[in-house]
């Protein structure tokens, strides 16, 4: 970016933006909001849905708004009774290859064709003719791909090979039966597939969905509580979905500044423990060949005194502190802090080093 | 018939076996796709059994068969011209076993095999057409790059290498060469956006992946004359400031890649192409890829995924490829005809090129006229021309002499136009104008016979089944357009339906990503606006005016001609035809299952 800036109007506002932004960029900064479907921030511009298609003044054929950068002075029209037509249609196409069964869909409410129908009030009754008719693939633990859901917008194909760069997934097949999928259509295992789960957050439809969250709560039923991931160091930020007091699943956070959303199998899908039986509930203290239950206080007097011991025995030096990074930074900060000011040493280490 | 160039050959030749001719003989066998298909590679080695076998061995020793490529009337191979001290006879149809007595009465005996000659209608074929970059092609050896230089090839490039590119850019803008895939923009402009395109290195491109059914002049291009479109990449290359080319080449044309590749050889063995091109100090080569068959991939956008190694899907424009082509990098990309067209601008000048055409159409355009017409295969014509003559002049008229009632240009994405326009001049924007398009240059006649709702569900077909996918106008919005066409074509059409076409097309065309999908609703819409009354037919009163679609034809047994044999009533396997002996048979319209098996089997045609 050059940072020189471009006066354009959308729909009537004059705005300020920087040379090299697209249309639509420009409009979400103007507050206009203009249909996608094939768009994610963290993705390449595609112009595959046509749904963001602008008027511009001086040029015969609509444009999309998601490819199209903005020159000086261009002025750009988001709705009009032609572009609404064309966009209704390019829903209603959609309908007509779609199952149209939002009631029992995992995706109702949280679904942007189903928003876009809705407000553009195509129903996928115009156009009859073949549907898709496959099976639900549920030939993994963690995603459920349902293909008749499918809209080609690429979202999930290129989020694998742009961001996540795995490669499992791409196009498949051509025109009317082209479709996403592995290669030679073979089940996602360990071998070609990450498990994720980049595809299922940028899924615009049920196509993709969560297995494991599957049934368990609408999206408008579920709570979202941002937190932050403690399996590793890196701090990725998530949303855990509760309903009543239990976790169904995770949702991305893009606007974590750590990671804008991605996150890796085990904070997408490594939650069972949250809710398991064998979760260690209390500390356990060992007596002879047992495990016994025991509060915290009695743990923790417990430590102490035998460190206290150690350090009295053997110096402070023998004595070294050594943190998980599934820690955050001010538990790993606390730790060096007892471990040298507390103990009086300097061995003070993280895994993340290693 | 023979065409005298000179006096006739005075020399007598004695039919000794221990021949010495003292006669100048060249023998040029046509060896295209179509020639080869045609069995010319069989042809040239009976030629050369036969001259051994009768003691011309002089001639089997300086190799005095040519191979050529292809001249345009793939319809009469083998084509075999024997040419006598200048005198060319031409003979068609040559199978191997006719050479011998060629050999015997015409090579030795002087007195051409008449009945083999070919006829009027191909010399009329060629003589009404404007032969500049076809000339060659049916009489230099495609195989020897000799030939090419021997006929001032490689002169162009040379020339250029004189030049300053922004002069060869001018001469290109002044020819007014559009270019000839399809969408017809200038290519002078073309070149200057991609010099002035400030990124490096930059890249040049041949589009060679020709995919609409029924086109075949690029690949008789590159079969007859590769080494123009070499030189005319030379030249676009030295116009941009680049030193990779690539040729992206389908892989269903083997001749042709084969031709190219023997060609690229040559070249880079003359050091025409490599490090420092004829002893310069430019560095220029270029390079094939083969395409796999995806028809999309003659979008320039998804062409040049292709050549990345990425699914060939188009991208939305702009940034154009100038800018942003070949990865990232400023890319010109021109098609064969284009390419092959630039060494005659550059050697003749754009004066000579512009003075063919018409006003904002410069210069030649090579069609493959098929389709109901009597003489069909390649022909080049300047542009601007009416489709009357292209028909009547150089097609020899419709087939059996039927009436003409359409000619559908472009391939699939172009429009079908009906006969009543046939004045009207063959150029990019004329075409555009009556809902058509130039295409790469595809000329199907139609005669009454054919029923306009079955074409455009043809080309309909062909378009759904080669959609990338990307973007849903074209993925579904095609597939939905076939679905109605064909349930018309079934009787099944609905009140509604043409206005559904219409609309959806409609905005198919607006909203589709690519020039394909933009397109891919022509031969739909212009056959309703031309041939309305033919869809209404369909929908409204079940039948089907040209009696084609199957599901709507009447058979009715014509009282007149039937001879009372039964042979309907026996074949029948409906039992809707009732007969007796020396009773006329009678079909019963509720009963027939319009299976066809009487129109079969009826000996006397009466049957309708």
């Amino acid at each position: 970016m050059s940072g020189e800036k471009l006066k354009i109007t959308i729909d009537g506002i004059d705005i300020l933006c920087e040379k090299g932004t697209t249309i639509l960029n420009a409009a979400r900064q103007a507050g206009v909001d203009i249909p996608t479907l094939c768009h994610d921030e963290r993705l390449e511009p595609y112009g595959g849905c046509r749904l963001c298609i602008v008027q511009i003044k001086g040029v015969n054929r609509p444009l999309p708004a998601c490819t199209t950068p903005v020159s000086s002075n261009m002025v750009v029209t988001t709705e009009n009774e032609a572009l609404t037509r064309m966009r209704k249609n390019v829903l209603e196409l959609l309908l007509s290859n779609h199952p149209n069964d939002c009631m029992r869909c995992e995706q109702t409410g949280n679904c942007t064709l189903q928003d876009l129908a809705y407000r553009y009030g195509a129903d996928g009754k115009i156009y009859e003719g073949e549907k898709w008719d496959l099976p639900i693939r549920e030939d993994n633990p963690f995603i459920t791909y349902e293909p008749n859901k499918c809209i080609l917008c690429g979202r999930c194909v290129r989020i694998c090979n742009e961001v996540v760069m795995a490669g499992t997934i791409d196009l498949v097949g051509r025109g009317f039966y082209a479709m996403p999928d592995t290669a030679f259509r073979k089940p996602r295992t360990l071998e070609n597939c990450e498990f994720c789960g980049q595809c299922v957050s940028t899924c615009p439809t049920g196509a993709l969905t969560d297995r494991k969250g599957r049934g368990k709560g609408r999206s408008y039923e579920l709570k979202k509580v941002k937190t932050t991931c403690s399996y590793c160091g890196t701090g990725c930020n998530f949303y855990l979905n509760v309903k009543g007091d239990k976790v169904v699943k995770v949702t991305s956070a893009y606007d974590s500044p750590v990671s804008q959303g991605s996150l890796c199998i085990k904070g997408r899908y490594g939650y069972d423990f949250i809710h398991s039986p064998e979760r260690i509930k209390t500390p356990l203290i060992r007596k002879g060949a047992e495990f016994v239950e025991a509060t915290w206080d009695e743990a923790l007097e417990l430590i102490a005194n035998k460190f206290k011991e150690l350090i009295e025995k053997h110096g402070p030096d023998k004595v070294g502190g050594f943190s998980s990074s599934r820690c955050t930074n001010e538990e790993n900060y606390l730790l060096a802090k007892w471990v040298r000011c507390a103990v009086g040493s300097n061995n003070v280490d993280n895994c993340a080093r290693v | 018939m023979v065409v005298k160039k000179k006096a006739a050959s005075k020399s007598k030749t004695s039919k000794t076996s221990t021949v010495k001719i003292d006669k100048d003989i060249i023998i040029r066998v046509c060896v295209g796709t179509g020639g080869l298909a045609a069995g010319s590679a069989e042809v040239i080695d009976a030629f050369y059994e036969e001259l051994a076998k009768t003691g011309l061995k002089a001639l089997v020793e300086k190799k005095c068969v040519n191979k050529t490529g292809c001249r345009g009337f793939c319809a009469k191979d083998v084509l075999v011209d024997v040419i006598i001290n200048g005198d060319i006879a031409t003979y068609q149809f040559i199978r191997p076993e006719m050479v011998s007595r060629i050999v015997d009465e015409h090579i030795k005996g002087d007195v051409p095999v008449r009945e083999w000659l070919v006829g009027p209608d191909y010399h009329s074929f060629h003589e009404r057409q404007t032969k500049i970059l076809l000339k060659q092609c049916g009489q230099i050896d495609p195989e020897n790059i000799e030939a090419y230089i021997e006929i001032g090839g490689y002169e162009g490039a040379k020339k250029a290498l004189a030049w300053e590119p922004v002069d060869i850019i001018e001469e290109i803008k002044t020819s007014g060469i559009r270019g000839r895939g399809g969408a017809g923009f200038l290519t002078g402009l073309k070149w200057e956006f991609c010099r002035l395109s400030k990124d490096d290195p930059k890249y040049i491109i041949c589009n060679a992946d020709e995919g609409d059914p029924g086109a075949f002049m690029d690949r008789a291009i590159i079969e007859g004359n590769p080494h123009s479109v070499i030189e005319g990449m030379i030249i676009g290359a030295l116009a941009i400031g680049c030193e990779n080319g690539y040729v992206y080449i389908r892989a269903e044309y083997p001749l042709a890649v084969e031709r190219l590749r023997m060609a690229l050889e040559q070249a880079r063995k003359k050091k025409f192409l490599g490090k420092n091109i004829f002893g310069s100090t430019f560095n220029f080569d270029i390079e094939i890829k083969l395409g796999a068959g995806a028809f999309v991939c003659g979008e320039s956008t998804a062409l040049m995924r292709s050549i990345e190694g990425k699914r060939g899907m188009p991208r939305p424009t702009p940034p154009r490829s100038v800018n942003k082509g070949l990865w990232n990098k400023p890319t010109a990309l021109n098609n064969v005809e284009t390419f092959a067209n630039i060494p005659m601008i550059m050697t003749n000048g754009a004066a000579w090129y512009a003075s063919f055409g018409n006003e904002k159409n410069k210069g030649t355009k090579v069609f493959a006229l098929t389709g109901k017409v009597k003489n069909t295969g390649l022909i080049e014509v300047p542009l601007g021309i009416s489709l009357k003559e292209i028909i009547y002049d150089i097609g020899g008229g419709v087939e059996k002499n039927r009436k003409l009632k359409a000619v559908q240009t472009g391939g699939p994405s172009g429009g079908c136009i009906p006969a009543s326009h046939i004045d009207m001049p063959v150029d990019f924007d004329s075409l555009t104008r009556i809902g058509s398009m130039m295409g790469s240059g595809g000329m199907v006649v139609l005669d009454d016979t054919t029923c306009m709702v079955d074409v455009a569900k043809f080309f309909l077909t062909f378009t759904e089944h080669e959609s990338c996918g990307k973007c849903p106008p074209c993925r579904i919005g095609t597939k939905r357009m076939l679905e109605i066409l064909t349930r018309i074509t079934e009787g099944k059409g609905k009140e509604g339906d043409m206005e559904l076409l219409v609309e959806l097309g409609i905005d198919i065309a607006h909203s589709s990503l690519c020039g394909l999908g933009q397109a891919a609703p022509n031969p739909v819409l212009s056959t309703i606006k031309y041939f309305y009354e033919e869809y209404d037919a369909h929908i409204r009163d079940g039948i089907c005016p040209a009696n084609v679609c199957k599901a709507l034809r009447q058979y009715v047994v014509s009282t007149d001609l039937c001879k009372m044999c039964g042979k309907c009533f026996r074949v029948c396997p409906a039992g809707a035809i009732s007969w007796e002996p020396k009773k006329k048979a009678a079909i019963d319209k509720l009963k027939c299952i319009k299976c066809g098996a009487c129109f079969e089997a009826c000996p006397f045609n009466s049957i309708v």
